[in-house]
């Protein structure tokens, strides 16, 4: 029973098959190339759609930590002069006078940036396509996917079949990966949809980021820098019940664009033109577990939240800062990324942190959703126990900027 | 088994290298009878990755034992010889039972790694020398504990470094892992005769009389809330590292 075992040549076998090459995905196929760990990345998008001006108008608000990880995995740079800084967050209950304003003290620094999705892809795309640890795999179907004891495979249509040591869902809310390994899904419908577009108007917008909280939902302005003719734009994130959203997507830009003036009131002087507009059924769903034999979730895969307080994608790359910590740490010990006991650790580290910001946000919602004059009452109540409740007001302001709870070493300052 | 009843003392007793063959198909299930093992082995590893960076000050190195050999000794399945094989050593393992260095053999080939196993008696086998000299949980298994550890000493490089871990011979790892884990499940039952340990001044004082250094030494210890982790405590069980004086 003595002897040697093969050393199996294994070109094409890496520590990480990443499915869904998004935000998320993306950002973690980098920051895991940035601790000597390859991958497989696999979209079925082709990325020339995904960049091309005005696919979808969406912006994603990055929180300090999420900024930290960009800037730790390079990114820094590349993004640095499409951000727009978050000075203030103004939440107000219908435009009546009395708004919570959060705003970070001067030592503080900003509250996170605003970016167009589109800059953040063709960064994250480019910085993929020139790191040699990651193998990318674009327009790509995934047919069949393997977990064994010794590692996992995936078959695209066509044939070609990719190896690694850990498969990760990086697919969105509706992770097939993440359906057919059973796990269960906490899901909670609201009935409702974001609609999003990038609005041009009058006054500028000084930087804050306003929430007004209509009876039918909430309705977001995130602050985005000036177009390339130096006028003010706003991303707007409209929420609106799923039976009223296919009239309002109908509707002719002037039509819009009053629609909106109503519920923005003279905030920032005339409207005076709307961007694509694109939508996304609202709910909040949590899965039961994050990880199972050789699989880890991250971003929507695992937990969907509401985005009122716009930590969807910062939750997402928490993920990513936590699983590539635990990953880098299990590498420095020899230990492969498929190995059951780091997957533990990327589980106690995410399952719940996650879970207590979808809830709090969940409850945000619940407080600001329900119609009515008494309800109203208790809504403005309810932001003045907010304004006065110190401690819940610095957990709110540090959950926005991403730095409370154990936080990635790759999402440090 | 064997005639020389001198060298025999200085190895696992033939009873209980049965009683590990028996578990080796299950080794690398990490929800199977070596669970605990599993969940010790990022505690040990981390004790072992920073004796390797003092040693050879390699802190920031991706591959600190690259160019290095690499013994260990009762490597059951190969849990230990496949992440120093990642680390970048010429590994090789021993296990007294037949069984479980099968299964090293068809897990370190399935996971593509290349790594030498022997089954049989450490005495025996001519070896030669070895960098780095591992042998984690396997003295309390043995009846003389002196020459054992010689015969370990005599595997050793100059230069090169041992690493030893093993239960106490405490009330307290009698009651935890003895009475309790066993009787619980946790670990399987027959695993451990407590007479057999050795406390951490018996083991220095052997290490000493063979011209040994003990260079930094942790206890294992566990707690509902951090699970298993390096203490200061060395009631439970302890791990250290010892290089030539």
């Amino acid at each position: 029973m003595n002897g040697q075992s093969e050393q199996a040549v294994d070109g094409d076998r890496r520590d990480l098959v990443i499915l869904g090459g998004g935000l998320v995905g993306m950002t973690l196929a980098l920051a895991a190339a940035r601790h000597g760990l390859s991958s497989h990345v696999v979209d079925r998008a082709n990325p020339s759609d995904l960049t091309a001006e005005g696919f979808d108008g969406r912006a994603s608000a990055i929180s300090t930590a999420s900024w930290n990880l960009f800037t730790n995995i390079g990114l820094a740079d590349a993004l640095e002069s499409h951000g727009c800084p978050i000075a203030e967050i103004a939440v107000s209950d219908q435009l009546k006078p009395g708004e919570i304003r959060f705003r970070p003290g001067p030592e503080e620094g900003s509250l996170g940036r605003m970016f167009a999705n589109r800059q953040l892809r063709l960064a994250l795309f480019k910085a993929a396509a020139a790191e040699p640890l990651i193998a990318w795999h674009p327009r790509a179907e995934v047919i069949h996917r393997e977990r064994g004891p010794h590692g996992v495979a995936v078959t695209l249509a066509g044939g070609t079949q990719l190896r690694g040591s850990l498969l990760v869902a990086a697919e969105g809310r509706a992770s097939p990966t993440r359906d057919e390994a059973g796990i269960g899904l906490a899901k909670w419908d609201y009935h409702h949809r974001a609609i999003i577009a990038g609005l041009v108007h009058e006054r500028a917008h000084d930087n804050v980021a306003w929430e007004i909280f209509w009876p039918e939902g909430p309705f977001a302005l995130l602050p985005m820098l000036d177009d390339a003719a130096g006028r003010h734009c706003s991303a707007l994130v409209w929420t609106v019940s799923e039976q009223d959203a296919a009239g309002v997507l109908k509707l002719s830009d002037a039509a819009f664009l009053g629609e909106a003036r109503a519920r923005m009131g003279p905030l920032f002087g005339e409207i005076l033109s709307v961007g694509p507009r694109s939508s996304y059924p609202l709910g909040f769903q949590h899965t039961a577990r994050i990880v199972e034999d050789r699989l880890a979730l991250v971003g929507d895969a695992a937990h969907g939240i509401h985005p009122i307080a716009g930590q969807g994608l910062n939750l997402g790359l928490r993920d990513v800062g936590a699983l590539v910590e635990v990953l880098a740490e299990g590498a420095r010990l020899g230990l492969e990324p498929g190995d059951a006991q780091l997957l533990a650790r990327y589980q106690r580290w995410r399952g719940l942190d996650s879970f207590s910001v979808a809830l709090a946000t969940d409850g945000l919602t619940r407080l600001f959703g329900i119609p009515g004059r008494t309800a109203s009452a208790v809504r403005r109540l309810g932001m003045g126990g907010v304004e006065r409740l110190g401690p819940l007001k610095t957990w709110f302001m540090d959950e926005a900027r991403g730095v409370s709870g154990e936080v990635p070493a790759l999402m440090r300052g | 088994m064997m005639s020389d009843a001198s060298r025999q003392t200085a190895t696992i007793r033939p009873e209980e290298a049965a009683h590990f063959g028996r578990l080796a198909g299950d080794w690398w299930d990490p929800k199977g009878s070596s669970a605990m093992l599993h969940r010790l082995n990022p505690v040990r590893l981390g004790f072992i990755r920073a004796a390797i960076d003092r040693h050879w000050a390699t802190g920031s190195v991706a591959r600190p034992l690259a160019g290095k050999r690499a013994l260990d000794v009762g490597c059951g399945a190969g849990l230990l010889a496949e992440p120093l094989a990642r680390l970048g050593a010429d590994v090789t393992g021993v296990d007294a039972a037949a069984e479980n260095v099968a299964a090293a053999l068809a897990h370190a080939a399935a996971m593509g790694l290349a790594i030498t196993y022997h089954a049989g008696e450490l005495a025996e086998l001519g070896l030669g020398h070895f960098d780095l000299v591992t042998c984690l949980e396997v003295i309390e298994h043995v009846a003389d504990k002196a020459a054992f550890v010689r015969l370990l000493a005599s595997h050793l490089a100059p230069g090169g470094m041992m690493i030893l871990s093993t239960p106490n011979r405490t009330t307290r790892s009698r009651l935890l892992m003895v009475e309790g884990a066993e009787l619980l499940g946790l670990i399987p039952r027959g695993t451990h005769q407590w007479d057999d340990f050795i406390t951490p001044d018996e083991l220095s004082a052997i290490l000493a009389s063979e011209g040994f250094t003990v260079t930094a030494r942790s206890g294992i210890a566990f707690t509902p809330g951090r699970g298993l982790h390096l203490s200061d405590d060395l009631a439970l069980n302890y791990i250290l590292s010892a290089e030539r004086r």
